[in-house]
């Protein structure tokens, strides 16, 4: 099986540095999702591991096999691009077998793969078509086809879905999830979509700036976001980060007297609760201001001002709140996450619970 | 408004072209096809009907022969050549090379100079004894040679200075063609090992062929169109052997002045044309991919 090693790869054009410094590994088998703003170098990692740009330095070795000097067609792999790089004046049979006819595979074994790979698309209706006379997804089927034929160990798809309306994106994500799993094929992805990401990856690469922020499981970089700037890419909306100021017990919201939420000193550092993770209850001991409210049918954005920094809290279902009521606002302890301003990396400090426990101490516990 | 000025004012806003187009296009062109059915009236004896007399007499005028001849191996030798090499320029200058735009301008500049200026260029390169090409083959010795004085080289030699021009006219449009094909095909074939002669057979030939067809008709009515050279290098000489279609037609007309003749080989001009360009749509437009 061929898995992939990247080591400390670099690229960089004149006064430009697209990719600094990435290393990782992707196991056989598994997808592995690149995913950042746009020009955070994602796509050029890409290109660097298809061989379709050279790189500055570093390492690209591929089930074992250094490649990082070989040409495109030496690296055992395919590639979908975001344009599906279809052949406009060849048909749909001819576009998917391009690749074999080149490599030379006898008409029998084409004819063979063509046949298995329309059935897994379910193309076999369009097999003598043109491309532009088929919609946006069909068009992505046949760039999956062409890299389905070349029964490549490694698959590359730069940004495939992005050309898709939503509904089809869902339907075509699913697909190519379950065409990576059932062939076995080791595939590495990327988006700008954060929901894409966490919806197929075993592995996410987060980059920024030509750099990896943060190398992870799905769930892992949901729970344990390991800078300010993942914690604000993963989430819809994203996770609230509010400065925190130096309290008498510890660590308050910036413009605010407490209750001190994290141990020790607040100047410089941010704290990040997900939307999501927020309550609004009578025990909540984080006194807030309800400043707008966002309906969305199953939910609604509430915006609270707790001192001088806004907080988005879900709530589910119809509105029991107006703008400028008082609330109390309360979360886990382990729903809290604190980052350095500067560095942006995660720090790890003892928290302090939010909620005024009934029946218990009506003071703050510290956990763990 | 009324009705009837509504009627009116479209009429007006057509009628400067219509003038235009008529006086110097439809009319002429239909009394060229008349004229070729009288005989040239000269002094007191006007125009007679003589049918079909002028055509038939083409048939055994000699120097009309030769002209067709001439023309045919013209633009048999100008037409492909000029292609080949148009296409072969663009891919080269779409290439990305160190000098592309100094390339693409020499290429592009033959096109800019006036066919006569092009004419005396090239009627400097032929000179026997120190003209260029002489020059440039006596390094190899070889003898010197009466390039445009000789009837075995005098056709060689315009076609050549037709090919250098019209190819850098042609580039422009393959340049324009080859920058529409998305780059991300390449990189594609590239994935696949593609080899480059391949993809070109493949890939970007075919998706040219738009382009192709468009060029191929204009450089086929260019090479029974452009005489401005003939006339300032040999005036269809020696011996006829560089006289083209349209430069006969010039001097039947304007130096004879057998207007009637003149005007029979017009039509003759036009119907081959004319010909031309309906097999040309008609054979290819269906092996053409457009987007």
């Amino acid at each position: 099986m061929s898995g992939i090693e990247i080591a400390s790869l670099n690229k960089s054009w004149a006064t430009f540095n697209a990719v600094q410094d990435v290393s990782f590994t992707v196991e056989a088998g598994t997808l592995t999702v690149l995913l950042g703003p746009s020009g955070c170098g994602k796509s050029t990692t890409l290109r660097l591991i298809a061989g379709l740009e050279g790189a500055t330095s570093g390492a690209i070795r591929i089930g074992g096999r250094d490649v990082t000097n070989e040409p495109p067609a030496r690296r055992d792999l395919a590639m979908v691009f975001q344009s599906y790089a279809l052949f406009p004046h060849l048909s749909v049979a001819e576009n998917i077998v391009f690749g074999l006819k080149v490599r030379k595979v006898p008409a029998a074994e084409r004819a063979r793969r063509l046949q298995r790979a329309v059935d897994i698309l379910g193309l076999s209706h369009l097999l003598d078509r043109k491309p532009s006379q088929l919609s946006g997804g069909q068009q992505q089927r046949v760039a999956l086809g062409r890299a389905i034929v070349a029964e490549a160990p490694v698959c590359l798809m730069d940004e495939p879905l992005s050309n898709l309306d939503a509904q089809l994106r869902h339907e075509m994500r699913k697909e190519i999830r379950s065409i990576q799993k059932s062939l076995g094929m080791t595939m590495v992805y990327v988006t700008h979509d954060q929901i894409e990401a966490m919806s197929l990856a075993d592995q996410v690469i987060l980059m920024r700036n030509g750099r990896i922020e943060q190398k992870a499981t799905p769930s892992e970089l949901y729970l344990r976001p390991a800078t300010s700037f993942a914690a604000r890419f993963i989430g819809t909306p994203p996770m609230n980060l509010v400065e925190l100021a130096d309290g008498a017990d510890g660590a308050v919201v910036k413009g605010t007297n407490g209750p001190a939420l994290v141990e020790g000193r607040g100047a410089g550092l941010l704290l990040g609760v997900r939307p999501e993770e927020i309550r609004i209850a009578s025990t909540g001991i984080v006194p807030a201001i309800v400043q707008s409210i966002d309906y969305h049918g199953a939910d609604s954005i509430l915006e609270c001002l707790v001192g001088d920094q806004l907080l988005q809290v879900r709530v589910e279902g119809v509105r029991r709140h107006a703008v400028g009521d008082p609330v109390g606002l309360e979360w886990k302890p382990e729903a809290m996450h604190v980052f350095d301003r500067e560095t942006t990396r995660r720090v790890e400090r003892k928290v302090l619970v939010t909620a005024d426990g009934a029946g218990e101490v009506p003071a703050l516990r510290a956990v763990k | 408004m009324k009705k009837t000025n509504n009627m009116v004012v479209p009429w007006l806003l057509l009628l400067p072209a219509t003038v235009l187009l008529a006086a110097f296009t439809h009319i002429p062109a239909v009394m060229t096809f008349i004229n070729s059915f009288y005989r040239t009236p000269r002094g007191n004896r006007p125009a007679r009907f003589v049918g079909m007399d002028h055509y038939s007499s083409m048939l055994s005028d000699p120097v009309f022969m030769a002209a067709l001849k001439n023309n045919a191996i013209y633009a048999l030798g100008t037409v492909p050549a000029a292609i080949a090499l148009s296409m072969l320029m663009a891919i080269i200058v779409n290439s990305a090379i160190r000098g592309r735009a100094l390339m693409r301008m020499s290429f592009f500049l033959p096109t800019v100079l006036p066919m006569i200026a092009v004419a005396n260029i090239w009627l400097f390169f032929y000179t026997p004894g120190y003209g260029l090409i002489d020059q440039f083959l006596g390094l190899f010795g070889f003898h010197e040679r009466n390039w445009l004085g000789d009837p075995d080289t005098v056709l060689g030699s315009l076609m050549m200075l037709a090919i250098w021009k019209e190819a850098g006219f042609f580039m422009i449009f393959y340049l324009a063609a080859l920058q529409q094909i998305s780059p991300t095909l390449s990189e594609a074939a590239a994935l696949e090992g593609t080899s480059r002669w391949y993809f070109f057979r493949r890939v970007t030939f075919p998706l040219l062929m738009p382009t192709t067809l468009f060029v191929m008709i204009n450089a086929i009515i260019n090479s029974f169109r452009l005489i401005d050279h003939v006339i300032v290098m040999t005036r269809g000489g020696p011996d006829n052997a560089s006289t083209l279609l349209l430069y006969y037609v010039y001097n039947v007309a304007f130096r004879f002045w057998d207007t009637a003749y003149a005007s029979a080989l017009t039509v003759v001009l036009l119907a081959v044309l004319a010909l031309l360009a309906f097999v040309q749509f008609g054979v290819l437009d269906r092996k053409v991919h457009y987007k």
